[in-house]
């Protein structure tokens, strides 16, 4: 009987120390300046993907913007992460239940839900980064970035860089997100030097390192000196492969020099803090755009390359890389997001 | 050809060298009639282990020789704490050994994220340890310019401890007494018992080697093949693992065979969809090779794989 009552006690320890483990990292709501005076205040939520909010990408550059609009604008924030996919509607339904004014939802993955949401609560205005749909409800406002312009001016110092004149490119999963960080690259690569061969492949995921590795580990083995992922987690295998061999890697979405300083040369960054903090500013003046997609290219400082680029990338490379910058804004140059667009270039 | 060739020979044994940990830590438990399912949760908690008390050390005391080391046994002793828990709650409390070790599963990634927050910030992501600091590679000087031998056999310490491991286990199952007594305790505990085999101790020592093992391939992940962890790092390779060492028949040489077609078969599926071979394939029909090449294998060559007798059965002394 002892036994059996010290078994079932274990097993509750054990449950117990899971759901601690879980709680104890993640906040369920963090509502900073709990105390809204009248509701005179904007209040603005978030909900993260399986990520979190410090995941060192996207869901923390999304958190990083709205902390500027509280600091700055004086807004009210705060988030919810998932843990799984399940978790996606319920939590846009707690941020809507706490009376946020915006709730965005930070991912292509739930796009979905958030379309349900805003189409359930037309009074709450709704957001979503890095999707669309083609019938866009009034209270909602996608957000989408134009990935190829970052692609392409890291393609073009990949180009400008290769002694080898072979480079590489590893994507996650194929898709039309991933689609424009391919051909951007391509575009770029070949338009800083049309000779220079271009090795692609798609890890199929975006969270096996070892699959990552084993690709990059292929592509230098082949003579590409300079490798650029657009594979999450996956491309962590690459950065690994490239300290080893001492061969060049590009990162992507945030700056990953702090990976390997010596290895990375520059990364195609993605400023979705800059996207949540310019349309909570324009909420807090009575603007809103629901109902468009908003779409954040090099003009409006929504992608750019890493800051950090200076220390490998010799200067003359650079600049020319300011000169590409002023003829994309002022569209002197077009750069496809998918193959289509790169055939009917040629 | 020959280029292709060494690179999928490279792939297989990095790929292989995770699993094989795991599978190995398997074998030991499960001999002495304990099942472990929980492999994955060790090894998820050795890999945070490992990777976080590295670089933690190297914080305190710079770039020294036995800091990779350090973690790495740092790494085997954190997944002897949690094989210590399914060793407590299956051997002396005699809980049912799959639940325990579903429990193991979800307790390991919690804790490692839990840890990992409390003291690096953030969703458990460790910072990166710089490759100085990183298991080192023995050959790494020697193969410098021979790309060829480079690409086949500059891996990590890791992948050559494993495959001494597999000889190393094989001889302690069934060439020493400790071996035959493990084996005895998880075949018939009660003929052993009676033959004065202490079952109860047996048992215990199996269970965390299995964890030590489990913990060091969890390591050999986030020490070797990258420089972190994050909390995708492990995501199903424990279960692999435990896949192999039933495929390879409860034994270490045929858990290395099962590991190594595993690698092998995920070489290929790189080496098929690199843009060399030219191949219009999607990659999610790719990235299902090595399982179905897997269970053919399963279907037509293995036959029937039957474990060891009384495995997963509590032992009660006294019990008719």
């Amino acid at each position: 009987m002892f036994k059996r009552g010290g078994t079932l006690l274990l097993v509750l320890l054990l449950t117990m120390g899971i759901f601690t483990g879980c709680g104890g990292q993640q906040p369920q709501q963090k509502n900073e300046s709990e105390d809204s005076q009248e509701r005179e205040v904007l209040k603005i939520g978030m909900v993260t993907d399986v990520g979190g909010v410090y995941d060192k990408a996207f869901n923390q550059s999304a958190w990083e913007g709205l902390q500027r609009a509280r600091d700055e604008l004086g807004i009210e924030i705060g988030y919810q992460e998932s843990k799984q996919e399940a978790d996606y509607e319920d939590n846009l339904e707690r941020l809507v239940e706490q009376e946020n004014d915006l709730v965005w939802g930070v991912g292509y993955i739930m796009g979905k839900q958030v379309k349900e949401a805003a189409l359930n609560y037309p009074d709450i205005k709704f957001g979503i980064i890095d999707n669309t749909y083609d019938e866009i409800p009034k209270n909602l406002q996608p957000v989408i970035f134009k990935d190829q312009e970052s692609s392409f001016l890291v393609g073009y110092i990949a180009g400008k860089m290769t002694k080898t004149n072979k480079v590489g490119f590893i994507g996650g999963v194929k898709g039309d997100v991933i689609d424009r960080f391919e051909y951007g690259y391509m575009t770029g690569v070949k338009y800083a030097n049309s000779d220079c061969e271009l090795l692609s492949q798609y890890a199929g995921a975006f969270d096996k390192p070892a699959i990552g590795r084993s690709i990059a580990e292929s592509m230098y083995g082949k003579g590409a000196d300079i490798i650029f992922h657009a594979s999450g987690d996956t491309g962590n295998g690459m950065i690994a492969v490239a300290q080893e061999k001492n061969k060049y890697a590009i990162g992507v979405d945030r700056d990953q020099s702090k990976e390997a300083p010596d290895h990375v040369i520059t990364s195609a960054i993605k400023k979705v803090d800059n996207a949540m903090f310019n349309v909570a500013k324009d909420l807090k003046e009575g603007k809103w755009n629901g109902g468009e997609t908003i779409v954040y290219g090099l003009s409006e400082g929504g992608v750019d390359i890493a800051p950090t680029s200076d220390k490998h990338v010799p200067k003359e490379i650079l600049d020319e890389v300011e000169k590409l910058k002023k003829k994309i804004i002022d569209g002197e140059i077009k750069i496809p997001q998918n193959e289509a667009e790169y055939k009917a270039m040629k | 050809m020959l280029k292709d060739i060494a690179f999928i020979f490279g792939t297989t044994f990095m790929y292989a060298t995770p699993l094989l940990y795991g599978a190995l830590g398997g074998v030991f438990s499960e001999n002495s009639g304990v099942v472990n399912i929980g492999i994955e949760g060790m090894m998820t908690i050795g890999a945070f282990s490992g990777a976080a008390s590295t670089f933690i050390l190297l914080e305190l005391y710079g770039n020294a020789l036995w800091v990779p080391w350090a973690g790495f046994l740092i790494a085997g002793l954190a997944g002897c704490f949690l094989a210590l828990l399914h060793a407590i709650a299956c051997i002396t409390f005699r809980a049912d050994q799959v639940v325990s070790g579903i429990a193991i599963n979800f307790l390991g990634p919690g804790l490692a994220m839990f840890l990992g927050g409390r003291i690096f910030g953030g969703s458990g992501t460790t910072p990166t340890i710089p490759l100085e600091a990183k298991l080192i590679r023995p050959f790494d000087t020697i193969l410098k310019g021979k790309p060829l031998l480079g690409m086949m056999l500059n891996q990590y310490i890791s992948v050559y401890i494993v495959f001494s491991l597999v000889g190393i286990s094989w001889y302690i199952l069934y060439k020493t007494k400790f071996g035959i007594r493990l084996r005895a305790v998880g075949e018939h505990p009660k003929a052993a018992d009676t033959l004065g085999i202490n079952v109860y101790q047996m048992r215990y020592i199996a269970v965390l080697i299995s964890g030590f093992l489990s913990g060091l391939g969890g390591a050999s992940l986030s020490m070797a093949i990258i420089a972190n962890f994050r909390p995708t790092l492990v995501s199903g390779q424990g279960f692999i693992a435990l896949a192999a060492m039933i495929f390879g028949k409860w034994k270490p040489q045929g858990a290395m065979w099962a590991c190594l077609l595993f690698g092998v078969t995920t070489a290929l599926q790189i080496y098929l969809g690199s843009p060399a071979v030219g191949l219009k394939i999607s990659t999610h029909l790719l990235s299902m090779i090595p399982y179905i090449i897997t269970l053919i294998v399963l279907m037509g060559f293995v036959g029937k794989s039957s474990g060891p007798a009384a495995n997963g059965i509590p032992y009660e002394k006294g019990k008719r």
